[in-house]
């Protein structure tokens, strides 16, 4: 059977280090601003002088090939790269007008602002409603229980969870199905009122229903949170945001409104990537 | 867009696809022509055995757009495909329904054939209607090679084109009114001839639709209800 291979593709050999982004990377209404962002693991640079907004109650999906640095980036918003002894972040990072990268910012404060949900439901071995106790008692949101309560139930709802769990909240969180573990995860997340959500891959486990609860709640929470995803699917990042940015061998290549990118994008790498004529 | 793009998916049976689409349509694009060529010949020549091939072909290119619709479902249903490929289906269907219209105004200029084989010869219009149909004609071939190099430029000439069928149907109809005129009695069979004329100048408006799909698959710029004009700007021209 004839196999094609990517190492003759004159639009994969070329220098993406020398590239513009195209498109619009800034937006009117910044909630985060990232600025000339490069990292490096140890020698190798995994992202190449990025610079991207995501606007206030906007979804913004970040698409590409596995390596290409897309989540890197996405874990620089939150400095869950920290731990990584070999990372190295220049750039300007912003939460407002607040540097998160200021020697005095206080990590554990700026992930209460920036909060993340994972490729794979990471729910801690407690009951459902620990789970999402957890964070407003460590940040101390919460004054007495029946304030406790109101932040769980508020949670799961906004996370469509509630109606499933209501009446066994005690129940542990690991007993949950998949698609419920992850809308734990979410609730978990809302509940220290976070201004930004990331999502890594959220739905990458998940069955079809699932994920289509997962992106249905999604585009509720974006009316009070602003969302940065980044995923493989690129018909779930044509579903789910407003805009898309295509990374490429760690470069940002185009940014624009994810109806263009997805009927007539304006790179040939994007286009490439999209209609899947290189992997 | 260099028209090899079209074959470098990383899977070679989504390639296979959009290339059987491809060449479905020009198939079914050659045989519409033909029926446009033999459609005029048939009411020119009063030729009843030409009109009823017309008439009978015309299954054969319902039965196609119906087959192209269902692939066409199928790539949506199963590649979900994006850009270039999105635009490539979308137009696909778009340009069969045209080709298909193309086809039913051929048939009926060829029932038109019969009608006058049947009634006895119009008193004029029949250089008219070569005329027009030549032109018409013309067009649809230049769009289905348009199609297959993705020629924009090609498009916009036979988008172009659209006008000059238009003042020769305005100019045939000015022709066999002043026949009715002249001859009352022949009025029936004149209606048979601008009946035959406004199926072209039909002919002429679908194959400008074919070329706005073509500018669409291309550029990505939805053309539709633009003048030349607006289109050309559109286009940076």
């Amino acid at each position: 059977m004839k196999t094609k291979t990517n190492e003759n593709d004159p639009q994969i050999a070329q220098d993406v280090s020398t590239l513009q982004t195209v498109g619009n990377v800034f937006s009117d209404n910044a909630k985060m601003s990232m600025r000339n962002v490069n990292v490096f693991y140890d020698d190798k640079q995994a992202i190449h002088d990025v610079s991207l907004d995501i606007g206030k109650n906007e979804v913004v999906a970040m698409i590409g090939p596995s390596g290409c640095g897309k989540s890197t980036f996405l874990r620089c918003m939150n400095r869950m790269n920290d731990t990584i002894d070999s990372c190295r972040i220049e750039g300007d990072f912003r939460l407002e007008k607040d540097d998160i990268y200021h020697p005095k910012q206080d990590v554990v404060a700026l992930r209460a602002r920036v909060g993340i949900v994972f490729q794979k439901p990471n729910p801690f071995p407690k009951s459902i409603y620990d789970n999402v106790a957890y964070g407003p008692k460590v940040h101390g949101l919460a004054s007495s229980k029946t304030d406790l309560d109101e932040i769980v139930e508020v949670s799961l709802r906004k996370a469509g969870l509630w109606a499933e769990v209501k009446d066994r909240l005690t129940a542990p969180g690991t007993g949950l199905s998949g698609g419920q573990q992850q809308r734990l995860c979410i609730a978990r997340t809302i509940a220290v009122g976070p201004e930004v959500i990331l999502m890594d891959e959220p739905c990458s486990a998940l069955d079809p229903i699932a994920t289509a609860k997962i992106e249905e709640l999604m585009a509720e929470l974006s009316q009070n949170f602003t969302i940065a995803i980044v995923t493989h699917s690129m018909q779930q990042a044509a579903r789910v945001s407003q805009r898309t940015a295509y990374f490429h061998m760690g470069k940002l290549i185009e940014v624009n409104d994810t109806k263009r990118v997805f009927t007539n994008p304006e790179h040939e790498l994007t286009e490439a990537y999209i209609t899947g004529r290189f992997g | 867009m260099d028209k090899k793009y079209l074959e470098r998916h990383i899977s070679n049976s989504f390639d296979t696809e959009i290339k059987t689409i491809i060449s479905q349509i020009l198939e079914m694009g050659n045989i519409v022509e033909q029926q446009i060529q033999d459609s005029v010949t048939a009411i020119v020549s009063t030729n009843k055995a030409l009109a009823e091939k017309v008439i009978e072909v015309e299954n054969d290119v319902d039965m196609r757009e119906v087959r192209l619709d269902e692939i066409c479902t199928e790539v949506l249903a199963c590649r979900q495909p994006a850009a270039f490929d999105l635009r490539m289906i979308l137009s696909a269907t778009r340009i069969i329904r045209d080709l298909e219209h193309i086809g039913d105004e051929a048939q009926k200029v060829a029932k038109m054939a019969l009608r006058l084989k049947k009634k006895g010869a119009a008193p004029g219009g029949y250089n008219e209607i070569e005329h027009m149909g030549a032109l018409v004609q013309g067009m649809l071939h230049s769009a289905l090679h348009a199609f297959t190099q993705l020629d924009v430029t090609q498009a916009l000439a036979v988008a172009k084109s659209d006008k000059k069928v238009d003042r020769e149907f305005k100019s045939a109809m000015r022709t066999i009114v002043t026949h009715m005129i002249d001859d009352p009695k022949s009025i029936k069979r004149a209606m048979n001839i601008l009946s035959a004329l406004r199926s072209l100048e039909r002919m002429g408006n679908h194959n400008r639709n074919i070329a706005e799909h073509i500018i669409y698959l291309v550029k990505g710029l939805d053309v539709r209800h633009s003048s030349i004009k607006e289109m050309e700007s559109k286009l940076g021209n």
